[in-house]
């Protein structure tokens, strides 16, 4: 590229950049919330023979509440006459404070008429809903998250004499993965223990060591789906916990298995 | 079959030739020929009769369950049995005077050997005179090859070991070991839980040794007889919400001597296996996830310092079993090649070698005394899981089939006389004790409550 065509490229892309801005800036306007309103003090304006009814101010504090608590209206209004907020206030004065209470989120509207003119303004209270109250302090939160645990989580399946994590036990593991954070993150103390188990034909010995592989395999793979690894602990229990005890392909497989417990 | 025997023999013959240093020469027959034994019922002199069934029957079953002998059958003994040796009477002129050796050398008995004696009452004890004689001999002091008196207490008890120690005294002649006093340390479920036992090496005097009431086995006891070491799931107290509920495998010691336990630090590892003590009895060996991940072979002091490693794969490396001989080398199981198979390597870890075929899975092996042979377990010929027990020469990796296919038989280990096995076998609903001699013969069921398995044949204090 030359020296004059750089000129050139730089010329095009500073028009560019002006007729961005020319499109963007009415955009821009349009975004922007309406201005607030002068300062009381700064609206001295040239006294009229007669003078416009104004809202110096429309509060509400605070303006986000839980439900059942209160919320406090605080208004000034300068030549009315006439006065009045609605949602059921009625008429008030030009000066005044007004606890509510509403229930759900709620605009009040100020009115102020006077003989120069009327004004009005609006204020919005935003009431949320409270959290459940915390389960009672001791056993709650745990027992709920072991049962949880117990219902819903899968157990991962394995290969006779193998701790590789097959496509059936990905799709276990993966569910378990979800379940596992929903669990920690409601119930910070909450940990889980992955158990290896084996079907009853190797050796114990050779069992022991093997359930130890397949439990570390899984929980290697749920920390991989960003579970979180120091609340996870492992154990073998090699063949000393079949869930079945016939002698058939069918109950040995049940009993190949990475399992989750809650820990303590 | 005859392969077997022939091998068989040649084990006999070098413990044989390994012990004959003591002070009689008894050589084997030809290679795997027992000698022959006559052993005619004794005879109680007053009071001493009332014990004599006790006596006659320990006697014959302790040497004949040695193994080392051929039992010749009573009925084909002489009317007129000697007593004492002023009982033999040389035939004059071709007619009998009394008992003679040739009564016992020539048909129908064929004899080498003949144990004779009597019991009697004697100051308040009971006393054995008993003597061995081989008969293949032309007089009575140059067959005699053994002359003793035993004393024991004036009850059954008494006659028991009288009988005992006579037969333990005969098979040392024969450069055998009696196995009186050894017993088997083992893990039995019949409480509910699984817990370390022990036994003599008949099933006589079943006793529980440890109470954890939780998943407790793996035992192997130190040569020297004073320790034990096994591994416990220990058990974690329930807690709000929680039931009680196991912790990671771990290793624990107890002295033999007081049943109590020692201290023994275990690494911090998801898994820590007792696997065998060296022989110094000063250091174990275990199988642990320490460090590593993945259960490694370790060596450690007899408190769990000086951990240190000697397998350094990414397989499973599980019950090492120390040369009992040397300490120089060990064996054990490896998922290396595959299959679970035995390997054997010096102790430094060098020098790997697989022993078994690579077919199968081989497990459980267990070192004989010698140092030179062992036993272990191998489907090899059968589906996954239907274990046999084989034993093998080292050396020549010759290899005896011992049971075939009755079962599913596991966890053999030698007893100290290097000619006896004990196993677990299932052969109906519950795994079961048994022993055997090292060529699959004179099996013995020990237990029969629950299931008990992983049996330790120890020396016992003797």
């Amino acid at each position: 590229m030359s020296a004059s065509d750089r000129l050139h490229a730089s010329k095009i892309a500073a028009t560019l950049l002006v007729l961005a801005m020319a499109v963007v800036a009415p955009g821009c306007k349009k975004k922007v919330p309406p201005p607030p309103p002068p300062p009381p003090s700064t609206a001295p304006a040239p006294a009229p023979t007669v003078a416009r009814a104004t809202i110096n101010s429309f509060t509400a504090e605070p303006s986000t509440i839980e439900k059942g608590q209160s919320s406090t209206l605080s208004w000034s209004i300068s030549n009315a006459t006439d006065m009045s907020i609605d949602q059921g206030i009625g008429a008030v004065q030009s000066r005044g404070q007004r606890q509510v209470f509403p229930t759900s989120s709620t605009t009040y509207t100020l009115t102020a008429n006077g003989p120069g003119g009327s004004d009005s303004r609006t204020v919005t209270v935003s009431v949320t809903t409270p959290p459940p109250p915390p389960p009672p302090a001791n056993t709650g939160p745990r027992l709920s998250s072991a049962e949880m645990l117990q219902q819903q989580s899968q157990d991962a399946f394995f290969d006779y004499d193998k701790s590789d994590i097959r496509a059936d036990a990905r799709d276990a593991l993966t569910r378990d993965a979800g379940l596992l954070k929903q669990i920690f993150a409601q119930d910070p103390n909450f940990t889980v223990v992955v158990e290896g188990h084996c079907d009853e034909r190797g050796s114990a010995e050779y069992n022991l060591a093997l359930g130890d592989k397949r439990a570390s395999a899984a929980k290697d793979f749920l920390v991989q789906l960003g579970v979180a690894g120091d609340r996870i602990k492992t154990i073998s229990y090699g063949k000393e916990r079949p869930q079945c005890t016939e002698a058939n392909e069918e109950c040995w497989q049940k009993n190949r298995r990475a399992h989750l417990s809650a820990g303590q | 079959m005859k392969r077997s025997i022939i091998f068989l023999g040649s084990i006999l013959s070098m413990c044989a030739f390994a012990l004959a240093q003591t002070d009689f020469k008894i050589q084997l027959g030809k290679h795997g020929e027992k000698p022959n034994i006559a052993v005619p019922d004794f005879r109680g002199a007053g009071d001493a009769q009332n014990f004599m069934n006790t006596f006659n029957g320990t006697l014959w079953s302790d040497l004949q369950g040695s193994g080392q002998l051929k039992m010749i059958p009573k009925t084909t003994y002489p009317l007129t049995v000697p007593q004492q040796p002023s009982d033999f009477k040389p035939p004059l002129n071709g007619k009998s005077q009394g008992p003679w050796l040739s009564d016992w050398s020539g048909p129908p008995v064929n004899g080498n050997y003949l144990a004779f004696g009597y019991t009697a009452a004697q100051n308040g004890q009971l006393a054995l005179y008993g003597w061995l004689y081989d008969v293949k001999q032309t007089n009575p002091s140059s067959a005699q090859l053994l002359a003793k008196v035993y004393v024991g207490s004036p009850d059954e008890a008494g006659a028991k070991k009288i009988a005992q120690e006579f037969a333990a005294d005969i098979l040392k002649l024969f450069g055998g070991s009696s196995l009186m006093g050894s017993r088997i340390y083992f893990m039995s479920d019949r409480t509910g839980h699984k817990e370390i036992w022990s036994m003599n090496y008949d099933g006589s005097d079943q006793k529980q040794f440890t109470s954890y009431k939780t998943i407790t086995n793996f035992p192997v006891v130190s040569q020297d007889g004073t320790k034990i070491a096994f591994t416990v799931y220990p058990m974690r107290p329930a807690s709000p919400g929680h039931p009680a509920t196991e912790g990671q495998p771990r290793i624990y010691m107890h002295s033999l001597e007081t049943g109590r336990k020692l201290v023994y630090l275990n690494q911090d590892a998801s898994m820590n296996a007792a696997s065998d003590f060296m022989p110094d009895s000063r250091h174990l060996l275990i199988y642990s996830t320490a460090s590593t991940g993945i259960s490694q072979i370790f060596m450690t002091d007899i408190d769990g310092g000086g951990f240190h490693r000697i397998t350094n794969t990414r397989a499973l490396e599980v019950e090492a079993k120390a040369n009992p001989k040397t300490g120089a080398d060990i064996v054990f199981t490896s998922g290396r090649g595959g299959t679970p198979q035995i390997y054997r390597m010096n102790i430094d870890g060098t020098d790997v070698a697989r022993l078994t075929t690579g077919e199968g899975d081989a497990v459980n092996p267990s070192w004989n005394p010698d140092g030179q042979h062992i036993a272990f377990a191998w489907t090899r010929g059968f589906e996954p899981g239907n274990f046999n027990i084989f034993i093998m020469d080292i050396a020549s990796q010759e290899l005896i089939q011992l049971t075939h296919g009755a079962g599913r038989n596991e966890n053999p280990n030698w007893a100290p006389d290097g000619v006896h096995l004990v196993f677990s076998s299932k052969r109906g609903r519950t795994s079961q004790i048994f022993t055997m001699l090292a060529d699959g013969t004179g099996l013995q069921q020990l237990t029969t409550q629950g299931n008990n398995e992983k049996p330790v044949w120890t020396k016992g204090t003797q």
